[in-house]
């Protein structure tokens, strides 16, 4: 299957494939080794790519009939609910969309930190993902500006006034910013470019992370690096690609029921509107899948390390592979981090939910213990860990254990289909 | 046996690729759709102009869906100029009583059938119209003469909807 | 299979939960059986017509619907009044246009293009006209507030006396659906207050009812057609979603491993 010995069958496949080797490159793609045991839990990358394609194509048509004027982006929302054909289902798609790519996002990372993805010599790929994250985070808050209702506009207030924690140029960044003295109709342009750039700029650092990806070759549920390709491996066409479709369709219906019958219950209220720098709303939280790092903003009584906690948060995860010392990739083979690792997810949860309560009382003393643990679980349990931790056996190669295998594996696989 | 087995997965994978291709179709239409006119365009399909100001010889210009519509009060020499036209020397055969119902009103879109600029008045070989663009000229009933417009110059729906009123749409 | 199917239900209790609930403080609503919710929910027409008149005849003399047009209410889906009475109630209202051949305004009767006429000229005149209080829009109104239709519906019934040791301002009225219950409409609404065409009796709850139901399809005009696709895509998804569960069975079949 190596590559390089791949010829097209026809004369002009050849001739073209000769200058430009776009046949090789598809030869690659469907021919790929992918490891056979992998789980659903594997199934989100295709799912991510479809959640991108989906938000650039609706985006596309939204930005045809969206005005990016203070005085008529909200309007002009309006306008495509109510009179642009198949508007409301456009951008219903859109809006969802953002908290659907999001909701995959997330299980895509919290797969990668239980299979330990990250590790060598998947660094690469990992990095390139979190600069996905955060310009999925950017684009997200800018394309929620848009619509020009009251949450977009103090949303945008508030998250601009973040820059304002830097000491001395903080000021001058965010009037910079806004491009005037508040958040108003140049700071609405400027977020209207940007978030159609954005996307794009995703795709091509996802086509680096898949092509990261294709270098090592996929991590699998063992953990263990596998000979490709070999009996351990099957072909990405067709095997995966049905797998991928077929996981790809339940999400699309959970995806239906919010699209078609509660397209509002992810956003807010607040957001239907119109932007008035008048008045503040009661109560501003930002959309969901931001609320654990709001909470962890809002957790640090201090303004500027309340912004470097937050921040640090989320770039604390590029340098998790130096962070995690375990040799071993897969927490089925290591009990004490598999324990940890529940206990993150929880933490994340539980930073969730705070995020969106009043930061006062009982809910900040939780936001603050809940973010302690946060960095306490990268800085110090995880290097810990590595040397503390007593791993269980692990296979030499993914056909073992499906196989059957010896006690020890059968015990491993045991657990294995306990978390999953 | 196996040929069976073999047929009923075919048959499987055809039904699987055929029932995700409508889906894949019908998803593609919204998209295409909606650059279509939207509900509040179509909407403002009609649009309504006094002519009492009129006089004849001369042209009132109005914009009608974004495209300019001439409205023409014809003197009594351009209407006979227009009928007397044999139908074999025309490019685009219509007769002038089926252009203006009311010979004195000419109602026409002011869009070149070539490649749409906008016709000068009382401009041209057959003291109509001349297209500046490429040079087409029309006659007193907005026909085409000469030059590479097709087609006459089109006639909206309209109607008078009092002796001072017409809607156009 | 068995780990997919957790992994779907948990998705779906997430989407099915209403525990994203961000408002501080619960309120028990008033509850009534609004038609057009569900899977097929639809609008009661007759119900939206009556609606309409609660809201020109009441409501429209303060608050204004700037995004509706009156074609919108001959549209399918809405009230789906006959066309002619559409115009005829576009044209009982004076719309500013122009400026004509002299350069001036000049008011015309309304027309189906039109959209809803404005009972101010803009929100600084509404706020004078309204003790500084601006009567919001009315287009969106039942997304724009947290509770949705049980929220207006019981706003319009929870007029009460204020409770012993709560003073009110002048021009303030007490309400116990409201937020702060602070309020400083009055009571929009008494028994009889509108005759409707069709016999039904005027009463508060009804007329709650008919211009609550009035101002969720304003809000959200195309409801009807979203269900009605809804159920359509996701009948399609799951017969897809069926074949392509046993196409990949075949296919994975030729491995000899689990799926």
């Amino acid at each position: 299957m190596s590559n390089h010995d791949y010829r097209p069958k026809s004369k002009v496949g050849q001739w073209f494939n000769d200058r430009l080797p776009l046949l090789t490159l598809a030869n690659h793609l469907t021919d790929y080794p992918t490891p056979k045991n992998l789980n659903y839990w594997w199934t989100f990358g295709g799912i991510l790519t479809f959640c991108l394609i989906t938000q650039i194509i609706t985006g596309l048509t939204l930005a045809m009939h969206y005005i990016a004027h203070a005085d008529m982006a909200f309007e002009s929302v309006e306008h495509i609910m109510r009179d642009v054909n198949y508007g409301w289902l456009i951008r219903y798609i859109h809006a969802n969309g953002a908290s659907m790519f999001f909701l995959a996002v997330y299980i895509h990372i919290f797969r990668s930190l239980f299979y330990g993805s990250y590790k060598a010599p998947r660094e690469i790929i990992w990095i390139i993902g979190i600069i996905i994250y955060l310009l999925m985070m950017a684009a997200a808050f800018m394309g929620y500006v848009l619509p020009w209702g009251q949450m977009s506009f103090w949303g945008a207030t508030v998250i601009t006034n973040l820059f304002s924690a830097i000491p001395l140029v903080g000021e001058g960044i965010v009037t910079w910013l806004w491009g005037g003295y508040s958040v108003d109709n140049p700071t609405l342009t400027r977020f209207f470019t940007l978030h159609y750039l954005i996307p794009f700029l995703i795709l091509g650092l996802v086509v680096l992370h898949i092509w990261a990806l294709h270098v090592p070759g996929n991590n699998n549920p063992v953990g263990i690096d596998i000979k490709k390709p070999s009996k351990d491996t099957v072909p990405f066409h067709p095997y995966i690609v049905i797998k991928d479709g077929f996981a790809l369709l339940m999400f699309m219906i959970v995806f239906a029921f919010f699209v078609f019958y509660s397209p509002n219950i992810l956003g807010h209220a607040d957001n239907y509107i119109e932007a008035n720098p008048m008045v503040t709303p009661a109560h501003i939280v930002p959309e969901w899948y931001l609320l654990p790092f709001y909470a962890i903003l809002r957790s640090v009584p201090d303004k500027l390390l309340g912004v470097v906690a937050m921040l640090s948060a989320i770039l604390i995860l590029a340098v998790l592979p130096w962070l995690d010392t375990s040799k071993i990739r897969s927490a089925v083979f290591r009990p004490l981090y598999k324990q940890f690792y529940w206990i993150l997810v929880a933490d994340v949860l539980i930073l969730g939910y705070v995020g969106a309560m009043p930061a006062e009382g009982l809910y900040l003393l939780i936001a603050r213990v809940a973010t302690a643990y946060y960095f306490l679980h990268f800085l110090v349990i995880l290097p810990v860990l590595g040397f503390k931790e007593k791993t269980l056996p692990v296979p030499l190669s993914i056909t073992e254990p499906v196989l059957g295998g010896s006690p020890n594996l059968a015990t491993a696989r045991k657990k294995e289909s306990k978390i999953e | 046996m196996s040929e069976k087995k073999t047929k009923r997965r075919d048959f499987l994978f055809t039904a699987t690729t055929a029932v995700g291709a409508v889906g894949a179709a019908a998803v593609v239409w919204p998209m295409i759709d909606q650059m279509n006119p939207d509900a509040s365009v179509k909407a403002l399909a009609s649009t309504e102009v006094d002519v009492s100001a009129l006089t004849p010889g001369n042209t009132l210009t109005v914009l009608w869906r974004g495209k300019p519509v001439f409205i023409r009060r014809r003197t009594q020499e351009e209407i006979d100029e227009a009928r007397k036209v044999k139908m074999e020397d025309l490019i685009h055969p219509e007769k002038d009583e089926d252009r203006a119902k009311n010979p004195e009103w000419l109602v026409m879109l002011g869009v070149c059938t070539h490649l749409g600029c906008v016709p000068l008045n009382d401009k041209g070989d057959y003291n109509g119209w001349f297209c500046p663009c490429h040079g087409s000229h029309y006659d007193t009933s907005g026909r085409i003469r000469k030059g590479p417009a097709p087609l006459n110059m089109e006639v909206p729906k309209y109607e008078f909807v009092n002796a001072n009123t017409i809607k156009i749409g | 299979m068995k780990k997919l199917l957790k992994i779907f239900s948990l998705l779906l209790l997430i989407c099915s939960s209403n525990t994203f609930s961000f408002a501080a403080e619960k309120v028990d609503y008033l509850k009534t059986d609004w038609s057009f919710k569900g899977l097929f929910g639809k609008f009661d027409r007759a119900s939206l017509q009556r609606g309409y008149q609660v809201y020109t005849e009441v409501c429209a003399s303060c608050h204004s619907m700037k995004y509706l047009s009156y074609r919108n209410l001959s549209e399918k889906g809405g009230p789906e009044f006959p066309e002619d009475q559409a115009k005829a109630i576009a044209a009982s209202f004076e719309v500013m246009d122009g400026p004509n051949a002299d350069g001036e305004m000049f008011a015309r009767p309304g027309k189906l293009s039109d959209k809803f006429v404005m009972p101010y000229d803009n929100v600084k005149a509404a706020q004078a006209a309204n003790g500084g209080a601006y009567p919001p829009d009315m287009s969106v109104l039942v997304k724009a507030r947290g509770g949705g239709v049980d929220y207006i519906y019981s706003l319009l019934q929870g007029y009460e006396e204020a409770p012993s040791g709560m003073t009110l301002d002048d021009g303030v009225h007490y309400n116990k659906y409201m937020y702060g219950n602070k309020i400083r409409m009055a009571a929009p609404l008494s028994d009889g207050l509108v005759e409707y065409g069709d016999g039904t009796t005027a009463s508060v709850e009804q007329m709650s009812k008919d211009v609550t139901t009035f101002l969720m399809w304003a809000a959200e005009p195309h409801l009807e057609a979203r269900h009605q696709m809804g159920f359509k895509a996701i009948i399609y998804l799951i017969i897809l979603t069926i074949l392509v569960y046993f196409s990949m069975k075949k296919i994975w079949s030729r491995v000899e491993s689990e799926v």
